[in-house]
């Protein structure tokens, strides 16, 4: 996961086979000018960008292929059925899940973690029991289950992090006790870009049998994901930080623990057989798809997994490692700017803040240079709490950002001083 | 949306200098009505203190922590509305409101608040102009508790 590992000759040669321009020509959007100027799109965190392949299948699924799945004896509906089941091998491929009936189409990362508060949590959490999540998670792996507690006379306990916004892997384990249900954490923390070590969490987290769900909405995108060597219990991903579609997602869930758990959401799809005085319902998958799936997107999203594995997800860490490390350098050349989050393993997110100038100016004046960062608390106001500020300004890279693109953001920071001066 | 010249517009002289030394800033102890202003997007926090006598404003100050937009606009209404009858502030209020929204470019009564015209170029930033004016209308109703812009 490391790049620190690579000597810059292997950086380099991985960098010279990954052809920037011609990424870039894939994503039509990033081809204007804001505000006159050439936009510089830093909020990848937030959402990221659609290549053509997306948005071409999706406008194919619509002109030629749409239909109803799962239950037309007609052409159309083979189709959209064969391509909607592709994906779902696709997804179990993208992280090596073992089979594909671990894969569970949904909205998203956040739908996916109240899915497993709401079924798994609500089913194994009582009185007296707890959940365990980290200081650094994002408000969708902290409210499901602070839900789930409220309800249940459970209690949430919090594993601290240090000043580099590392977790406490130490306190991590003298928090879990027999009375710990489920542990819950993100893979790689939005506002801080710190990579969890997922694989030692979970060790800990199974020696006392309790298993570990991971949002892996930052990370997916970023690293290559193999749920099986991690050995977590769920994986929850948004397609749209992963340049699919929004309103579509998955979650990984081993297969012996998705069977024991009660379905979600009822209604169409996920029975195998209705009567007024019974229902049994569908296998796995489909026990927890109910109704009409987002047929359009989830194909969106098969189409995003096939770029960005042909782009190769080694390439794409690597091209952003050396984005990070380029602007970690720049910025901090720049008087007065402070970094928040200066993990050992890092990927992805640079947040910063200026002394005496608040985020939300300094989002202005990036922007009217065409500059695209986020400025708050990116949905993570605990982290800000731990670090005592309001907000920060964040740049997060994806696949397709230039040097020259982390060179503008410079420039930008450094105008913001000559406007507010 | 925001050229260089709109920017210099929105950060005027007189915001940035409200922003760095704001006037009214801290705890009144006469206050007898406050109300919070909350903008839970940004963080954007602050407190707006009144000392009503006789249905008029006889002191007001704030604090709290927010961009240089909400800090100057807080300040500057501080020293706008002493000595103004609760109407005259809650029609201050409307005239500033429409101001930075773009709804009218009419900046006669408003006096120094003018300055803040650029904001309704930036429509993102109209809850930071108005953050302590609701907090500010939320204590003279006696609402004493947060309001959120949201």
């Amino acid at each position: 996961m490391s790049t620190l590992a690579k000597t810059p000759r292997e950086i380099q040669s991985a960098l010279t086979s990954y052809d920037l321009q011609k990424i870039r020509q894939d994503f039509p959007i990033l081809h204007q000018k804001v505000h006159g100027k050439p936009l510089v799109y830093l909020d990848n965190a937030a959402t990221t960008q659609k290549p053509l392949a997306v948005i071409e299948a999706l406008e194919n699924y619509y002109r030629c292929d749409n239909s109803n799945i799962h239950r037309g004896v007609h052409a159309l509906s083979e189709r959209a059925t064969a391509d909607y089941e592709k994906v779902r091998v696709a997804a179990q491929k993208f992280i090596n899940a073992a089979d594909s009936k671990e894969i569970l189409f949904l909205r998203g990362t956040t739908e996916a973690i109240n899915l497993v508060a709401q079924t798994y949590g609500r089913k194994n959490v009582t009185a007296g029991d707890e959940v365990l999540i980290t200081a650094m998670e994002h408000h969708s792996n902290i409210v499901p289950w602070q839900m789930l507690c409220e309800e249940k006379g459970a209690k949430l306990r919090v594993a601290p992090i240090n000043e580099r916004g590392e977790l406490l892997l130490d306190e991590f384990e003298n928090l879990l006790n027999r009375k710990t249900k489920i542990v819950a954490v993100g893979h790689l923390s939005n506002a801080l870009g710190t990579i969890n070590p997922i694989k030692q969490i979970v060790k800990m987290a199974h020696a006392l049998k309790v298993p570990v769900l991971v949002d892996g909405a930052q990370a997916a995108p970023r690293m290559q994901v193999d749920v099986q060597d991690l050995d977590c219990d769920f994986y929850a991903v948004s397609g749209h930080k992963m340049y699919a579609p929004t309103g579509i997602g998955f979650l990984y869930g081993k297969a012996q623990l998705l069977e024991t758990m009660p379905p979600w959401q009822g209604g169409g799809d996920m029975i195998a057989s209705v009567t007024f005085d019974k229902t049994i319902y569908n296998r796995l998958p489909y026990k927890f798809e109910a109704g009409t799936p987002n047929i359009a997107d989830t194909i969106g999203l098969g189409a995003a997994l096939e770029y960005l594995s042909g782009l190769g997800l080694e390439q794409i860490e690597e091209h952003e490692a050396d984005l990070l490390g380029y602007a970690t350098r720049e910025v901090q050349t720049i008087p007065g700017v402070s970094i928040i989050g200066t993990a050992n393993e890092k990927a992805g997110v640079l947040s910063l803040v200026m002394e005496d100038i608040h985020p939300h100016d300094i989002g202005t004046i990036l922007d009217s240079e065409g500059i695209a960062v986020r400025t708050g608390h990116h949905c993570a106001q605990p982290v800000m709490q731990r670090f005592n500020i309001p907000a920060t300004v964040r740049a997060s890279f994806g696949l397709y950002n230039t040097r020259e693109e982390v060179d503008a953001l410079v420039r930008g920071i450094q105008k913001v001083r000559e406007v507010m001066a | 949306m925001a050229d260089v010249r709109e920017l210099r517009d929105l950060y005027q002289e007189v915001i940035l200098e409200h922003s760095k030394k704001p006037r009214n800033y801290g705890l009144l102890a006469s206050a007898n009505h406050k109300a919070e202003g909350f903008n839970p997007l940004c963080g954007d926090h602050y407190t707006v203190f009144v000392n009503l006598q006789g249905g008029a404003i006889s002191e007001i100050a704030f604090q709290g922590a927010g961009c240089a937009i909400s800090k100057a606009s807080a300040s500057m209404m501080t020293q706008s509305l002493k000595g103004k009858s609760k109407e005259e502030a809650e029609a201050l209020f409307k005239r500033f409101h429409d101001l930075v929204t773009g709804h009218s470019r009419d900046t006669d009564a408003l006096g120094k608040l003018a300055v803040f015209a650029g904001v309704s170029e930036f429509p993102l930033r109209v809850k930071c102009a108005t953050l302590s004016w609701h907090a500010m209308r939320a204590a003279l109703r006696g609402e004493n508790e947060a309001v959120s812009t949201e």
